[in-house]
């Protein structure tokens, strides 16, 4: 079912390209030797290339370019053996050279594909429209001063991907799958950690209105949204905004404009015409970059498995449905942890309790999985323990409990509890026959054909053993009684 | 190509420069003669021939991703005009 909305004059579609910036990892910056790590003291990552000092010369790390080329072979996207840098010219006051060194008519890499799956398990595929490095901009401060704003360059001439999409997501829906795959990409790829809190990673939102079967309408920018949720809020506020617009007779402008959440609404930014007139030229600082095809192949030989790989490996390898694998692979730490959990044992079982015991308990103590409180070995052994029978599957989940919170280890706590499944057919058999003879009357109802009080059997027989028995053994003994 | 003074006006603007109305005619004159000068290349036949982007066959060269610089705030901020401390400071700029 596609998303819709609904106007005066009937339906509209809403059409959305995003711009993602992503933040780099490399230790030093994109053209000079300072730290380009986060949370330094204000202008200490600062090199006099970066305060854009006259007669310095810009110097292209290599390791950011590999970066780049690892993202562009993460998102199956062609790579430019040969590429420019630009200047993007615009006055700002952290942007202490009066340009941003980009690549604008020849990006490192071109066009590639991202694909996303929705909450309905529809799979679509958003098209990458290129990749390109760039330089990120100093912070201002305005809330230091009632006159002036403070200007930290720790972060100018960080190095950036700009990830531009092609207008391809239809749904709020999907610019959310869209972003969250994304990032899942650049975290396995090692090249940016994706963390949008700290502004590591950062969504233009482009967004349009049309009428089904209509071509493109005018669109809007939405800059700088920080979190995946604004994203998607943003997407519906703006779209809503530009109907009415339509509807009332009037023309969208070409426009930048701000998503305000407190207020639920985007404001424009009342930027003077010239905002995109930026005047690139050629940086004559830098040659045109020429990288081998060799050293490509070299790169993509050092991939790590990239997620959709690694989804469809488990559904074949492991047997476990889609759904499953795809939860389990969206961070190659849970992917890791239930390979290990799953080694040589029962997969789907394994998977059933990471996915559901493990995650609930992860959720409830607010943990990540590389603080996980039970290790993939202590579960895997507590597997081991419900395979080999000496606990059924009620009792394992009272043994997760205690794990959880004395991190003993599986069988350590089976031993120190008590717990040991009870296969002993000659106690089972009391036990049944106690529960049969203080329940004369159900068990007449029984036999008179209500069915259904044979789980009312089991569970008392079950709670005389203090959940200890093998229930196939107990099914078994009643049924025979019975 | 030639540029009318309103051209000449924004792209003062864009670079930040102020000019006076009076010197208008006098900057628009130069401009285009910079640029009727520059337009005599147009009449090379260049069909078909690669874009020469420098000298030679120089390829640009890297450094590796190792920390070399920075941490000399004083030097950066030594020639800054109202410096707070840590911080460069401008007139507030706030959209």
């Amino acid at each position: 079912m596609s998303y819709t909305l609904e106007g005066k004059t009937g339906t509209w579609e809403i059409v959305v390209g995003l711009e993602v910036h992503a933040q780099v990892i490399s230790h030093s910056k994109l053209f000079s030797g300072a730290s380009a790590s986060y949370g330094g003291e204000p202008n200490t990552h600062v090199s006099l290339v970066d305060a854009g000092f006259p007669g310095m010369l810009p110097v292209l790390n290599h390791e950011c370019v590999a970066q780049a080329i690892r993202t562009g072979l993460g998102l199956r996207a062609r790579i430019n053996l040969e590429s420019r840098f630009d200047r993007k010219n615009y006055f700002y006051a952290d942007l202490p050279t009066g340009y941003q060194i980009s690549q604008f008519t020849h990006p490192i890499v071109g066009e590639g594909t991202v694909e996303i799956e929705l909450g309905d398990g529809t799979v679509r595929h958003i098209g990458i429209t290129r990749l390109h490095m760039e330089q990120d901009a100093g912070k201002s401060m305005h809330d230091q001063d009632p006159t002036r704003s403070f200007i930290d360059l720790n972060r100018a001439g960080v190095a950036l991907m700009e990830i531009v999409s092609e207008p391809d997501i239809r749904s709020p829906e999907e610019a959310g799958a869209y972003l969250r795959k994304l990032r899942q990409i650049l975290r396995y790829l090692g090249t940016c950690d994706g963390n949008m809190e700290e502004g590591s990673m950062r969504a233009d939102v482009n967004v349009s209105v049309r009428k089904a079967g209509e071509p493109f309408r005018t669109r809007c920018e939405i800059k700088n949204v920080n979190s995946i949720r604004y994203v998607m809020h943003a997407i519906e506020v703006e779209a809503t905004r530009q109907i009415e617009v339509w509807e009332d007779g009037g023309e969208v402008d070409q426009e930048t404009r701000l998503f305000d959440p407190s207020r639920n609404e985007t404001r424009s930014l009342r930027s003077k015409e010239d905002a995109h007139d930026y005047r690139y030229f050629p940086d004559p600082d830098l040659l045109p970059l020429v990288v081998e095809q060799a050293w490509v192949d070299e790169l993509e030989r050092g991939l790590p498995e990239l997620p959709d790989d690694k989804r469809d490996r488990f559904i074949k390898q492991y047997g476990i449905p889609r759904y499953d694998a795809s939860v389990l692979v969206a961070e190659q730490a849970i992917a890791d942890y239930y390979e290990e959990v799953a080694k040589g044992r029962d997969a789907r079982l394994a998977a059933n309790w990471v996915t559901g015991d493990l995650f609930g308990a992860l959720n409830r103590t607010g943990r990540g999985i590389q603080d996980s409180p039970i290790s993939a070995q202590a579960l895997g052994g507590m597997l081991d323990l419900m395979a080999d029978k000496t606990i059924n599957g009620k009792i394992a989940k009272e043994v997760f409990e205690d794990m959880l919170e004395t991190g003993d280890s599986a069988a350590d706590i089976v031993e120190r509890k008590g717990l040991k499944q009870v296969t002993d057919t000659g106690a089972i058999d009391a036990a049944v026959a106690d529960v049969l003879a203080r329940n004369a009357d159900k068990v007449e109802e029984y036999r008179g054909g209500k069915d259904r009080l044979f789980g009312f059997f089991v569970g008392q027989v079950m709670k005389a053993m203090a959940g200890k028995a093998n229930p196939a053994i107990v099914n078994e003994a009643l049924k025979k009684v019975l | 190509m030639s540029l009318d003074p309103a051209t000449v006006r924004r792209i003062a603007r864009l670079a930040r420069i102020g000019i006076d109305e009076s010197d208008l005619p006098a900057l628009q004159g130069e401009l285009n003669g910079i640029l009727g000068w520059v337009e005599q290349l147009n009449e090379v036949d260049v069909e078909g021939v690669t874009p020469m982007v420098g000298t030679g066959h120089a390829a640009l060269r890297t450094r590796d991703d190792v920390v070399t610089d920075g941490n000399c705030r004083d030097a950066v901020l030594s020639n800054a005009p109202d410096a707070v401390g840590p911080f460069y400071t401008v007139p507030k700029v706030v959209e």
